[in-house]
């Protein structure tokens, strides 16, 4: 039985984090049928990251090297994946289950012709091979089985803890020649633009969101300006969205941002599955809701139940009452 | 584009084990193909042309393929399936089937779009197998398209930032939530999508090499809410929790 291969996601030699989490499930794996796990490296600029993946678990880390690889490109990193896999004959290949692990591993199954399973956070590996997966952004398991002569997956994030192997190795490297051919430039990344420093919706310590039941547009500014006063950001719910009150970028769910806040405000929002899956990493939810049996409410730590409209400028004044006091 | 059930508050399952539970659930087409869908309207008013949507699944999907014509779209094609989810290499083989049928009548489409990914299978790959099988360039996850002078600039957002591409066409694009806020169906939409012709395509392709077994709600969490009270006289129970847990 051929090794589990982890394709190690970076961008221009910064791994994504989610790869430290591949690495451990692939070594969860691999013990369980004795093989070794591996590391491929796609550029350059990732050999760098080789000895922390001997940290990790892999035995031999396999790093490609190529003009049209110096910045990241999907047509090009499946491609060499699928190259990989003919080469070095691996019976699973893992990589992150994030945008662009996804999207690297499709490219590179659609060319094997072999399935490809996204988001996987369970492996069994017996007789046959078997997969727990996220469906609806994780409101609910799939449990498949798979048939393929090499097992193509993506963990899914924050599915495993990413931990560092008992006895780490110092990996051996190699480089793996592949042959591309130029079409694969034509989806390259031609401009960026780097991100401002600041919080983000992701990242901001305190959230305050708010459901249909701000009402309007204008009825953000009490958000707005609890958020500011907490240091926070304001957040929003599909329907905000799609009334136009606020733009996308804010909107916090399965199509939307995954937070992650130490508080997060949800005023006036029923706390629809889609809408949980992208709040349930808050470490402290407060509801303020008019209904006390909405999702939202009895999934919460804490709820107040009360119209928004006179409870968020309630606490916005108290706040500024304690602090001047 | 794929039809969904529209959820409510909770997912069921049927007691099989087999299937979402849609009793209670009305259906809705998937999010990111909304907004693929109202992309392609606004291409065809831009650029003129024709946009037309396809998708595989039950009969009854001939409902989101008129709603999708009463928003902008001027030809429909439902690829019918009777069982409920077909896997993703051989739903893509029977995209790729259906957009060939088509374009050997009236010549290739400039550009298909697809969802990022759908909101009910979540399987991350029928637009790039299509765009692999049909040798087009593909990236998925748009936020950001315009199309001049042949080329599709593609905007998306990654961890560093906003990243551009630009794509000859023919090409593929996969499109995410946000990309646009699509419209909603005027009096006149809904006249001319109910008169639309909904064509019919037989879905080929072999089955790939995923089977679904069983579908199963995760554990619940539970949480002993905690009531700070009723009305603007909790500010202050609020306030407490915040300082309590180190916010402020
Ligand atoms: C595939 C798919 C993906 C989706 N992705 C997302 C996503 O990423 N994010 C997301 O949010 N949704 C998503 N949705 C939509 C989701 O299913 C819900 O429709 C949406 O979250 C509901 O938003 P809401 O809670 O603001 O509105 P509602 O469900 O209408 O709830 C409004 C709440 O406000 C309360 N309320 C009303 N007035 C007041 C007041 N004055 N004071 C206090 N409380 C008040 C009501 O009691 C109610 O609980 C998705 C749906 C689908 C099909």
């Amino acid at each position: 039985m051929g090794s589990v291969l982890v394709v190690v996601e970076h961008d221009r030699g910064s791994p994504a984090p989610a790869t430290l989490e591949a690495m451990t499930a692939a070594r969860t794996l691999a013990g369980q049928t004795g093989v070794d796990v591996e590391a491929l490296t796609i550029g350059a600029a990732a050999d760098d990251i080789a000895a922390e993946l001997g940290a990790y678990g892999a035995a031999v880390v396999h790093r490609v090297h190529h003009e049209l690889l110096d910045d990241y490109g999907p047509e090009a990193w499946g491609e060499v994946i699928a190259q990989a896999v003919v080469a070095l004959g691996p019976s699973v290949v893992l990589a992150t289950g994030t945008d662009r692990g996804n999207e690297f591993m499709a490219q590179a199954a659609a060319r094997l012709d072999a399935p490809f399973c996204a988001n996987v956070t369970e492996f069994r590996r017996g007789e046959t091979f078997e997969v727990t997966r996220v469906r609806w952004g994780g409101s609910l398991l799939e449990s498949a089985t798979v048939t393929a002569d090499v097992h193509l997956a993506s963990v899914a994030h924050h599915s495993t803890d990413a931990s560092p192997a008992e006895t780490p190795s110092a990996a051996a490297l190699s480089t793996l020649t592949v042959t591309l051919d130029p079409s694969v430039a034509r989806t390259r990344i031609v401009a960026r633009v780097e991100r401002e420093a600041g919080v983000t919706l992701a990242t901001a310590p305190v959230v305050v969101g708010g459901g249909r039941g701000v009402g309007s547009a204008d009825g953000f500014a009490a958000l707005q300006e609890l958020a500011d006063e907490l240091g926070g950001i304001v957040g929003c719910s599909r329907a905000v969205t799609n009334n136009g009150w606020r733009n996308h970028t804010d909107q916090v769910g399965q199509t939307g941002t995954r937070i992650a806040p130490d508080v997060y405000f949800a005023c006036g929002i029923s706390g629809a599955i889609q809408h949980w899956v992208g709040a349930m990493a808050s470490k402290h939810i407060i509801a303020v809701n008019t209904d006390p049996q909405a999702n939202m409410v009895t999934k919460a730590g804490y709820a107040v139940i009360a119209d928004l409209h006179e409870m968020i400028p309630a606490i916005t004044e108290e706040i500024r009452r304690r602090r001047a006091g | 584009m794929k039809r969904v059930p529209a959820p409510g508050a909770k997912i069921n399952v049927t007691a099989d084990g087999r299937h979402v539970d849609t009793a209670n659930l009305g259906f809705t087409m998937s999010p990111h193909e909304e907004c693929a869908v109202e992309a392609g309207a606004q291409l065809v008013e831009q650029h003129g042309g024709e946009a037309t949507v396809l998708t595989l699944g039950p009969v009854e999907a001939e409902e989101q393929v008129r709603y999708a014509v009463s928003v902008g779209m001027q030809r429909g094609v439902v690829l019918p399936i009777t069982d409920d989810d077909w896997d993703p290499q051989r739903t893509a083989r029977a995209i790729t089937a259906a957009v060939g049928e088509l374009e050997a009548a009236d010549g290739p489409f400039d550009l298909l779009l697809f969802g990022n990914e759908s909101a009910d299978s979540g399987g991350f790959q029928v637009g790039i197998r299509v765009a692999h099988a049909l040798g087009r360039p593909m990236v998925n996850g748009a936020k950001g398209l315009t199309v001049a002078d042949g080329v599709a600039h593609v905007e998306r957002e990654a961890d560093a930032g906003r990243e551009a591409y630009e794509l000859p066409l023919p090409a593929v694009v996969g499109v995410k939530e946000g990309l646009n806020l699509p419209r909603y169906p005027t009096m006149r939409g809904r006249l001319a999508s109910k008169k639309a012709e909904v064509a019919t395509i037989e879905p080929t392709g072999e089955p790939g090499g995923l089977v679904t077994d069983r579908l199963q709600s995760p554990p619940e969490r539970v949480s002993q809410t905690v009531v700070l009270g009723h009305g603007p006289d909790a500010a202050p129970a609020v306030v407490d929790v915040l300082e309590e847990i180190g916010v402020l």
